[in-house]
């Protein structure tokens, strides 16, 4: 994990350096259909993240080679802009989003009903236009609600959060200053009724309580983002809600 | 991971391999968590500065080190600096094909060294020539020379002990050569799920059989330092937590098999 650092980021009562206590999670405001041309959308804000989501197709999987005779290739693309963090970040692909591109791909493929789509790609754009930690989870859990207002059959939405170690205690939703200087990240999506693990990573030094305490703090986090996720989709796509804007 | 030539396992071979694993036999006679022996080859390529080729089971790669002077990174002055870089041979398989790093190679390369780096295994605040201006940089370069399954415990193995015998060329900076400083080792445990089974460094086809794999990188205290999921398929929390415990039971014996 990151350097070390003579900032403290916790106090003597446990509180965190942005007011937070340990197991309490960032804003996270979502809404779906923001975009004109793409098939599904979403855009969310968690924190200081600030993502978009864009999600075309299913359609016809291109180039050829990489078409799956079985099912559709989900193939999503995790692309930080270059004014999203402090340092300018060039642009374009990089190891670091090649890797997050994968595991989100593998992700969502876990939920969407892929079978159904032989020889088809399904492409899932995310775009984070400002970094504040724990993009790749925010991005996903963005990705979710996007496939879904793209219409995409899908057995159960994919919602996730981090949890992390800072000053020896575990905390949920990393801020930057924790992501920076703490000593451990744990980013991790569940399936968000059946709660199977569809992603996890993990960097830093936690021992098997602790990751006992962070996978559970997770969890539970999970089912407030899920709800976040539905009301984003039901308030757009309800028939009251249909209703209201004819 | 790539499929096998032909794109697909067969239909029979899946259904034996599937029936086996149910009985707890695989189709080598290994029992589902042990590991494929692997021989380890220290200083094979003596011109660089640590090298060894690993072979584990069928798999096989090849590690070598070099270090050479260089700036340190902004944002780090005072510590040098640790790449890791894996190379997928055209020789290792009929479908890999030569050219830049594609996402396989790069998440290879990327949990193997987040296994070294998280686990402090080198000291990078001691490869620091002149604060802020001048460092080592420990360029760690695998390539694959023959996959039958499991690159990222194999190239873990391979980086480790390359790393354990290279020497920093200090003489070059008008100083004595001197043994690269390495503490922690880190072991990388990979296990795959096949139905509802865990299998513990899977060959070719039990990995194209999985529905997902999970590494899990543990050092001697028994802490976890790096992990990653793969592949589409999922885990339940208590899998998780099971293959976490494998992992550093088995990452133990593996320590101390061909690092003691």
């Amino acid at each position: 994990m990151g350097s070390e650092s003579n900032i403290k980021l916790l106090d003597e009562n446990g509180i965190r350096l942005d007011g937070r206590t340990p197991e309490q999670l960032r804003p996270i405001k979502i809404e779906t259909n923001v975009l004109e041309r793409a098939d599904g959308s979403a855009y969310i804000e968690w924190g200081g993240n600030k993502i978009m989501v864009a999600v075309y197709g299913p359609r016809e999987g291109y180039p050829k080679h990489t078409q799956d005779i079985e099912k559709a290739v989900v193939k999503a693309r995790y692309n930080m802009a270059a004014f999203s963090v402090d340092e300018r970040k060039r642009p374009g692909p990089d190891r670091r989003s090649v890797e997050i591109s994968k595991v989100v791909s593998e992700a969502l493929s876990s939920a969407i009903m892929v079978e159904q789509f032989p020889r088809a790609q399904i492409d899932v754009f995310i775009e984070v236009m400002q970094a504040d930690a724990g993009t790749r989870i925010a991005g996903l859990t963005a990705a979710s609600v996007a496939v879904a207002s793209a219409g995409i059959p899908m057995r159960d939405m994919v919602v996730g959060c981090t949890a992390g170690k800072v000053e020896g205690k575990v905390v949920l939703d990393l801020s930057k200053e924790e992501d920076n200087f703490g000593q451990a990240d744990l980013p991790m999506a569940v399936l968000s009724s059946s709660k199977k693990i569809v992603l996890i990573q993990m960097d830093g030094d936690l021992s098997l309580e602790e990751f006992d305490q962070a996978s559970e703090m997770i969890l539970k986090a999970t089912d407030n983002i899920a709800e976040i996720q539905r009301n984003a989709l039901t308030s757009r796509y309800s028939v009251e809600s249909i209703g209201d804007g004819e | 991971m790539p499929r096998d030539a032909l794109g697909v396992l067969s239909e029979i071979k899946r259904s034996f391999i599937t029936k086996q694993l149910k009985e707890g036999k695989r189709g080598d006679g290994r029992g589902v968590l042990d590991f494929r022996e692997a021989s380890i080859t220290t200083n094979y390529v003596p011109r660089a500065a640590g090298s060894a080729m690993v072979q584990l089971g069928k798999t096989r790669v090849l590690a070598g080190v070099k270090i050479e002077s260089g700036e340190p990174f902004p944002d780090t002055p005072n510590s040098g600096v640790l790449t890791t870089n894996v190379e997928l041979l055209p020789m290792a398989f009929p479908t890999f094909e030569a050219g830049p790093p594609n996402e396989t190679s790069i998440e290879i390369a990327r949990v193997v060294d987040r296994g070294i780096r998280e686990s402090k295994m080198i000291d990078t605040q001691k490869l620091v020539i002149e604060p802020g201006k001048k460092v080592w940089i420990v360029f760690v370069d695998i390539n694959i020379m023959d996959f039958d399954g499991n690159l990222i415990d194999a190239c873990t193995l391979a980086a480790v002990s390359a790393l354990r015998t290279a020497y920093i060329p200090a003489s070059k900076e008008g100083g004595k050569d001197m043994p690269l400083p390495v503490d922690q080792i880190p072991v990388s445990v990979t296990m795959v799920k096949i139905g509802d089974e865990i299998v513990c460094d899977p060959d070719l086809e039990e990995e194209q059989l999985g529905s997902a794999r999970l590494t899990v990188t543990t050092t001697e205290d028994g802490h976890i330092r790096a992990m990653q999921k793969g592949d589409s398929g999922s885990f339940t929390l208590d899998e998780i937590k099971k293959a976490i415990k494998i992992s550093s039971d088995t990452g133990a014996a593996l320590r101390k098999k061909y690092f003691s």
